[in-house]
């Protein structure tokens, strides 16, 4: 079996894996990025959709190659068809692009590189190797050649699968009402509006919601997720996309370019991400937003702030649970407060009825609220339902 | 458990859900273990149905 060595050692090179991998690169660390596809970032399992925002405080250029789209706002669907458009400035900080994501997972893995790490394709962790009880690195298969690879740190980014974080000791299995199964079909020839992202509740999508992204010229990612508790059969999330696709006229045209699946997590982050030796981020650490199911964003700051740390332990020469808990402590600063309240007002969403949820959408188009937002669509829910919000006082 | 694999698009929906660790997804195979205890959670979520659980 042949033997490596390096400082760091990260599985996925997906947005968290590669900002985690760049930023310990960048501080002087050696570093191994494994990915067990042969292509970063296909085939897809997302539906693109980004905020302007965080791009910004990441210190990440917008590049048009990886942009498909750029979004004037966001129209929500009620089930009986009320449509509510929300401009750009009142759709909260949830619009901004449709990526390329083929081509931006690539982006972030080449930032990886220029910052000198390196990334092995093809090449699958197969489990973590632990010494005396302390964990000292992970065995992999690189195109059917073994590897043990030892590293003063395991930095798990192996997405919704998480498992790199199971075989090392935390519990990463999710309840399935926490978990959306996703399908989505790229589509072109359809006609759709351009710039505006489309999200359409209710008993069409159970659990969860559909969406409609558009991609330029006919172009669009059209998806829903069905939340685990709702899946009765298998291929429920095909079964609902399908009566979409053909009963909605603006897509009868329409021809499916490429089909997506995926799982979506809709909890507020493990309750540990740190052990002696090794760190999780991004999908692996449950940290999408359970209400818009975007993860993007969050991989890649939990990947960033990894690195740091990463790069500052090594200063110290000291990789245990307790100093890698600086990690733990600066994700949960800056999102675990909306990663709690939108996961409890997931639950109540998901329990609101056709009925409900249309007297919903026709109240905020009467609404004077400036922004909607999960918070501001709750407090409308609260003044014409009082009794169904009642449990959730807390939440204003 | 039976793997249609003309079904399968390798998302890891199932591996992902699975309470006992008991898939594994390499790259384009999916490898079941002996962990598994019949739940049918990874059958129920599967987005394209291509999970059936073999009839004992
Ligand atoms: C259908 C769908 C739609 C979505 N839509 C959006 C959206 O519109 N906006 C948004 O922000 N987010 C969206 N998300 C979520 C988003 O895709 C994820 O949050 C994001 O990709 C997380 O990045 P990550 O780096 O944590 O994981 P990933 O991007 O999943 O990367 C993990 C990588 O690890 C690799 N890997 C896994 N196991 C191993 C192993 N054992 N060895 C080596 N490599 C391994 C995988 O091949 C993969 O490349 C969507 C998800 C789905 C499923
Ligand atoms: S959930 Fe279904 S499609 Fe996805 S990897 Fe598992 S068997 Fe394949
Ligand atoms: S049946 Fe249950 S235990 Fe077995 S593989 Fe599926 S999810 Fe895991």
């Amino acid at each position: 079996m042949q033997k490596l060595q390096c400082d760091v050692v990260v599985v996925g090179a997906g947005p968290g894996g590669s900002m985690a991998a760049k930023y310990a690169a960048e501080g002087g660390l050696s570093v191994l990025l494994l990915e067990k596809k042969a292509e970063i970032g296909a085939p897809l399992r997302c539906a693109e959709g980004v905020s302007k925002k965080w791009l910004k405080e990441m210190g990440i250029e917008p590049d048009p190659k990886w942009i498909s789209a750029d979004m004037d706002g966001a129209i929500i669907v009620s089930p009986s068809g009320h449509r509510f458009k929300l401009d750009e400035s009142h759709a909260g900080n949830e619009v901004g692009y449709v990526l390329e994501r083929h081509l931006f997972d690539k982006a972030l893995a080449e930032m990886a590189a220029v910052a000198g790490a390196t990334i092995m394709m093809r090449t699958s962790c197969t489990g973590v190797i632990k010494e005396d009880g302390k964990l000292v690195g992970v065995y992999a298969n690189r195109m059917g050649e073994p590897l043990e690879i030892r590293a003063k740190c395991v930095v798990a980014a192996d997405g919704f699968e998480s498992q790199v974080s199971r075989w090392a000791g935390l519990d990463t299995s999710i309840d399935l009402k926490d978990m959306d199964s996703c399908l989505q079909y790229r589509m072109a020839n359809i006609d759709v509006e351009p710039n505006y992202c489309e999200f359409v509740l209710g008993s069409a999508a159970p659990g969860g919601y559909l969406w409609i992204f558009p991609k330029g010229n006919g172009r669009a990612n059209v998806g829903i997720g069905v939340q685990g508790t709702k899946c009765k059969r298998g291929a429920d999330a095909k079964y609902y996309l399908d009566k979409f696709v053909n009963e909605d006229p603006r897509l009868k045209d329409g021809q499916i370019l490429e089909i997506v699946a995926g799982g979506v997590s809709t909890c507020p982050g493990l309750d540990d991400t740190v052990l002696d030796n090794f760190l999780a981020v991004g999908d692996a650490a449950r940290l999408i937003d359970p209400i818009t199911g975007g993860g993007i964003a969050h991989a890649c700051q939990s990947g960033m702030y990894a690195g740091q740390v990463l790069v500052d332990c090594a200063k110290e020469g000291d990789f245990s649970k307790a100093a890698l808990q600086v990690y733990d402590t600066m994700w949960r600063d800056s999102m675990e407060d909306k990663l709690v309240r939108n996961w409890i007002a997931k639950e109540k969403f998901a329990t609101l009825d056709d009925k409900i949820l249309d007297d919903v959408v026709l109240a905020i188009n009467d609404s004077d609220i400036k922004e909607v937002n999960v918070y501001n669509l709750l407090k409308v829910i609260k003044d014409k339902y009082p009794d169904l919000m009642s449990e959730m006082e807390d939440l204003f | 458990m039976i793997v249609a694999y003309e079904k399968c698009l390798h998302c890891g929906c199932c591996v992902g859900t699975c309470k006992q660790n008991a898939i594994y997804l390499n790259d384009y195979i999916l490898q079941f273990n002996d962990l598994c205890n019949r739940c049918g959670r990874c059958v129920k979520v599967c987005p394209v149905g291509a999970l059936t659980l073999e009839v004992k």
